[in-house]
């Protein structure tokens, strides 16, 4: 007797997710929570993301953090009026603290929406053609990337390129998908051993589904648990690449070029220095307690 | 006159250890499989009767002889194999957790062949799919299952259902029930007799176990090491099996009624180990662990030959 | 019974998962005399591995709870015993070997280190003697188990060596001091028939040979039915019927066992039979009942309602099953 598509149940078949996939969030959430850092990294990212998207509404002076000077109230100290005081142009250092999450998130989001496709891409057919020149070709160049210094290379093409923030995401772009190039090119040369990826050769499947739907979704958890921990890292390097005046300009505000200008005023106007600084512990701490919650959610091992 | 759906001549298949070594694993096999015919595999390890099967479809490359597939033969350089080859013959995996992606469901794991075959068009396949999981006698709520969620001896039956989705002419079975419990083996090999007169299908069985052989092969060949000993149509091969590694075999199968220990020949007690593939003793390869070796054994390898209708040893005592 | 070295008690044992309690193990009775060779035979998942594994409570204490039950080795509770008196039974009493040998064997070490590791370990052997003697014990039981020039096996790597001569190694070590009781959990299924074949006679022979007992775990009728005096037959946690050998396969009285035996493929052809119908029952709420009733051709009511009693039919054939309630 033929059953007809309709007699299966709605739920299984017109649900937002897939059955397996419930049980797996089910499992994720229950792994997830049971590290109370990782819930305080999930309520800090999200404060983050919060401060980079509403900063117009939120801050009190929205226009100080584009050009504008007032001597007046230059180099003041914290008060009620200016929470963490006022820079030497007599911009309101709060402000500009927030709006430093744009800049820091963007970078985050770009740099990592960007190397990590890229990365992961080459670290497939690397690890599906291991043998082949193609992977002696990707795997060589991914070498003589993470052979030099990080943070040197990002300061190399960098200061090539014209000093802005564009360009500080396009260094570390440049320097950052080797990594997922060569944590992928491993799994990928185990997994493409599995019999269900011979069987799907041996159906006839082309290559693209091969790379993308057999062996990437085995691949999706240590991929993900490592963009969650990057995140704190891309924006360090940014910082650090804004700290040397190789981000983004001003008037606009970044964290790194903000801890460099106050740091000539050190120890007297303390507080030009210490806000932007504990904006950036801020954010990289909230992605690292994140990140490690993340990991923890993969992690079949407590089943 | 049924036709000849496989034809082996003399396949060869070595994989270089360096660059004087070879292993082996199929030294010189020739055989021939008809329509619906079921033909039986059997071999310990080391043997080779998986790597004729990988070879077959194209997983490992020949290094040598003639494969002929439904009229069409396979080059020996390439071990590339078209579309229609794809579609008309399959290989369903011993062990049924890795054959299914863990992260697809039922659903896309048999769709992938509906699509790449273009057997059905494509607002057609979810009716396809229930036609298939109904044939392999599955519910319809497995269409979302994922494979962790069902056991063994399901997995098995969707792999299965695989396997007959592109219509195929010819079905590899390799070692199909061994991970499974006896009670779950008896439902699937119930379930590839059904199938096999339903859809007109012809098989080839691989298998280390000679009972299971017994109630579902038409023909048996038996391996060791690389090479075909004994090929004969399952009854002969049962009742008088000719060579001494079919007859040492055969007398360590542990059954389970007194009629059964009748029916085996008679005791043949192994002695030693079996002689890895690299190192393959001279003469005939079996001469190391044979009760009946004559000298010659030891010198010359010995041809096959055919003793009775379609009955053929490859050893010195028949020539 | 009287003269039964191990003993087992209405053994419970239970999984702790994050759904509750798997009761995997539920009620199991079971002994073994002294020189006798008993089988285990079930399917996989029946329990048979989690109940010998708890005889040396080698099981993980975090995750298994054994709410009820008793394992006397003679006349000692197993499970009651301090840590010290359990290393003294595992030293010189009982051994186990495992399934697959590759998996028991250190990878890094000689085989012939290994060996005198056991040998040094039990503690069983005159204390004055030399490293050399030591080697002597150890050819002698590699010798023992027909392997030939055990010199040079004592100094190879386990990945030197096939399954068989692994398999045949950890049977070595199991018997190379003297020890009363040895499990042997499925020792042949990792390996080829004729290897299997060598290895089950050479168990049967060297048991035989040194007064020893045997507890043989597997799944595979045949292989009991050429090896042991008397089978347990284990389904879902409960042992549903134990006899003698010949009387198992002669009178099977369970529904379980005789469908078991008709599954087995038939070496005199015939075809394949329909199998089992019906999964393992879940073992975190079990219906209450006999496991077996949802798959039994000759289930009753009662049997859906109440757990069926051990019943003994005849001299040491007995059965849990309502059918024979009155007879």
């Amino acid at each position: 007797m033929m059953i007809k598509t309709n007699d299966i149940e709605p739920k299984a078949k017109h649900g937002f997710l897939k059955e397996s996939t419930k049980n797996n969030l089910r499992i994720y959430k229950y792994n997830f929570s049971k590290n109370k850092l990782s819930i305080l990294g999930l309520i800090i990212v999200l404060i983050c993301i919060g401060f980079a998207l509403f900063a117009p509404y939120i801050t009190p002076y929205p226009q100080h953090a584009k050009e504008f000077v007032d001597f007046n109230n230059a180099s003041q100290a914290p008060s009620l009026k200016h929470l963490f005081g006022t820079d030497v142009f007599g911009r309101d250092i709060f402000t500009r603290v927030i709006y430093s999450f744009q800049g820091a998130l963007i970078m985050a989001i770009i740099v990592l929406g960007i190397s990590v496709p890229f990365g992961v891409f080459l670290g497939l057919l690397a690890g599906y053609y291991n043998g082949s020149w193609i992977e002696v070709l990707i795997m060589r160049l991914t070498d003589v990337f993470l052979a030099l210094p990080p943070l040197i290379l990002a300061l190399s093409i960098a200061s090539v390129l014209k000093p802005n923030l564009t360009s500080s995401m396009i260094a570390v772009t440049l320097m950052w998908w080797p990594w997922y190039t060569r944590l992928v090119f491993g799994m990928a040369n185990t997994i493409r051993k599995e019999y269900f990826v011979k069987i799907a050769e041996l159906i006839g499947a082309s290559r693209l589904h091969i790379l993308f739907r057999e062996i990437l979704p085995s691949c999706l958890s240590p991929i993900l648990t490592k963009m969650a921990l990057d995140v704190g890292w891309v924006i360090l390097i940014g910082a650090s690449l804004s700290f040397v005046g190789l981000g983004e300009q001003p008037p606009n505000p970044a964290f790194g070029q903000m801890v460099a200008d106050g740091s000539k005023y050190m120890p007297d106007l303390w507080w030009m220095t210490i806000f932007p600084a504990l904006g950036i512990a801020f954010i990289i701490l909230g992605f690292n307690f994140l990140g490690d919650g993340i990991r923890d959610m993969f992690d079949r091992g407590r089943q | 006159m049924s036709k000849e759906i496989v034809t082996i001549k003399d396949l060869k298949t070595y994989f270089p250890i360096d660059k004087t070594k070879f292993v082996r694993a199929v030294d010189g096999v020739s055989f021939n499989i008809k329509e619906g015919e079921i033909m039986g595999l059997v071999g310990e390890s080391g043997s080779g009767k998986s790597t004729i099967a990988y070879t077959f479809m194209g997983m490992y490359k020949q290094s040598g002889g003639e494969i002929v597939f439904n009229g069409k033969t396979i080059t020996t350089k390439d071990n590339k194999r078209d579309m229609l080859f794809k579609k008309d013959a399959q290989i369903v995996f011993q062990d049924p957790g890795s054959s299914l992606n863990p992260y697809q469901d039922v659903r896309q794991i048999l769709s992938l062949p509906l699509k790449v075959h273009k057997i059905v068009s494509p607002d057609k396949i979810d009716e396809k799919i229930l036609e298939i999981l109904d044939m392999v006698e599955l519910p319809a709520s497995f269409m979302y299952k994922s494979p962790n969620s069902i056991g063994g001896g399901e997995k098995q039956l969707v792999s299965v259902a695989r396997a007959l989705c592109s219509n195929p002419k010819f079905i590899i079975l390799d070692e199909p029930t061994s991970s499974l419990d006896v009670s779950i083996q008896a439902k699937i090999i119930n379930m590839l007799l059904k199938l096999h007169k339903e859809k007109k299908l012809t098989y080839m069985f691989i298998t280390h176990d000679l009972s299971l052989m017994r109630n579902i092969s038409t023909k048996v060949a038996i391996m060791y090491l690389g090479k075909m000993c004994e090929v004969a149509p399952t009854e002969e091969f049962y009742k008088s099996p000719m060579h001494p590694y079919t007859q040492m075999l055969l007398s360590s199968i542990p059954v389970i009624s007194e009629e059964e220990e009748a029916l085996k020949p008679k005791k043949v007690v192994s002695t030693g180990e079996i002689p890895s593939p690299v190192d393959i003793p001279k003469g005939c390869s079996f001469h190391t662990r044979c009760n009946q070796k004559m000298d010659i054994c030891c010198i010359e390898d010995p041809m096959m030959n055919e003793v009775s209708a379609e009955h053929f040893v490859r050893c010195h005592l028949y020539k | 019974m009287n003269d039964a070295i191990l003993n087992i008690k209405n053994l419970k044992v239970w999984y702790n998962t994050y759904r509750g309690y798997a009761k995997v193990v539920d009620g199991v009775n079971f002994h073994v005399g002294t020189g006798e060779k008993v089988g285990l035979v079930g399917e996989s998942g029946c329990g048979k591995t989690t109940t010998m594994k708890s005889v040396l409570r080698v099981i993980d204490s975090s995750i298994n709870h054994i709410p009820e039950g008793e394992i006397l080795y003679r006349d000692k509770d197993i499970l009651k015993m301090n840590y010290n008196d359990l290393q003294q039974i595992r030293k010189k009493s009982i051994s186990m070997i495992s399934q697959a040998p590759s998996a028991a064997l250190n990878p890094v070490f000689t085989v012939g280190e290994q060996l005198l590791d056991v040998i040094r370990y039990s503690e069983q052997y005159n204390k004055k003697s030399g490293k050399k003697d030591l080697m002597d014990m150890a050819v002698s039981a590699i010798k023992d188990v027909m392997i030939s020039d055990p010199e040079r096996i004592l100094k190879s790597y386990p990945h030197q060596l096939s399954g068989g001569m692994k398999q045949r190694i950890c049977i070595a070590m199991s018997l190379v001091t003297p020890r009363e009781l040895l499990i042997a959990d499925e020792p042949g299924t990792a390996l080829d028939v004729t290897i299997q074949d060598q290895i089950h006679r050479l168990l049967r022979a060297l048991v035989e040979e040194k007064g020893r007992s045997l507890i043989m775990i597997t799944h595979s009728l045949g292989v009991a039915r050429e090896l042991v005096d008397r089978i347990y037959v284990m389904y879902a946690g409960n042992i549903v019927e134990v006899a003698k050998t010949k009387d198992l396969f002669s009178k099977p009285l369970h529904p379980y066992t005789k469908g078991l035996m008709e599954c087995v493929p038939r070496l005199s052809g015939g075809g394949v039979t329909t199998g089992i119908y019906g999964y393992i029952p879940n073992y975190i709420n079990p219906a209450p009942g006999c496991r077996f009733c949802p798959r039994c051709p000759d289930a009753m009511d009662i049997c859906s309602k109440e757990k069926p009693q051990t019943i003994e039919i005849s001299d040491g054939h007995k059965v849990a099953c309502f059918k024979y309630t009155n007879s």
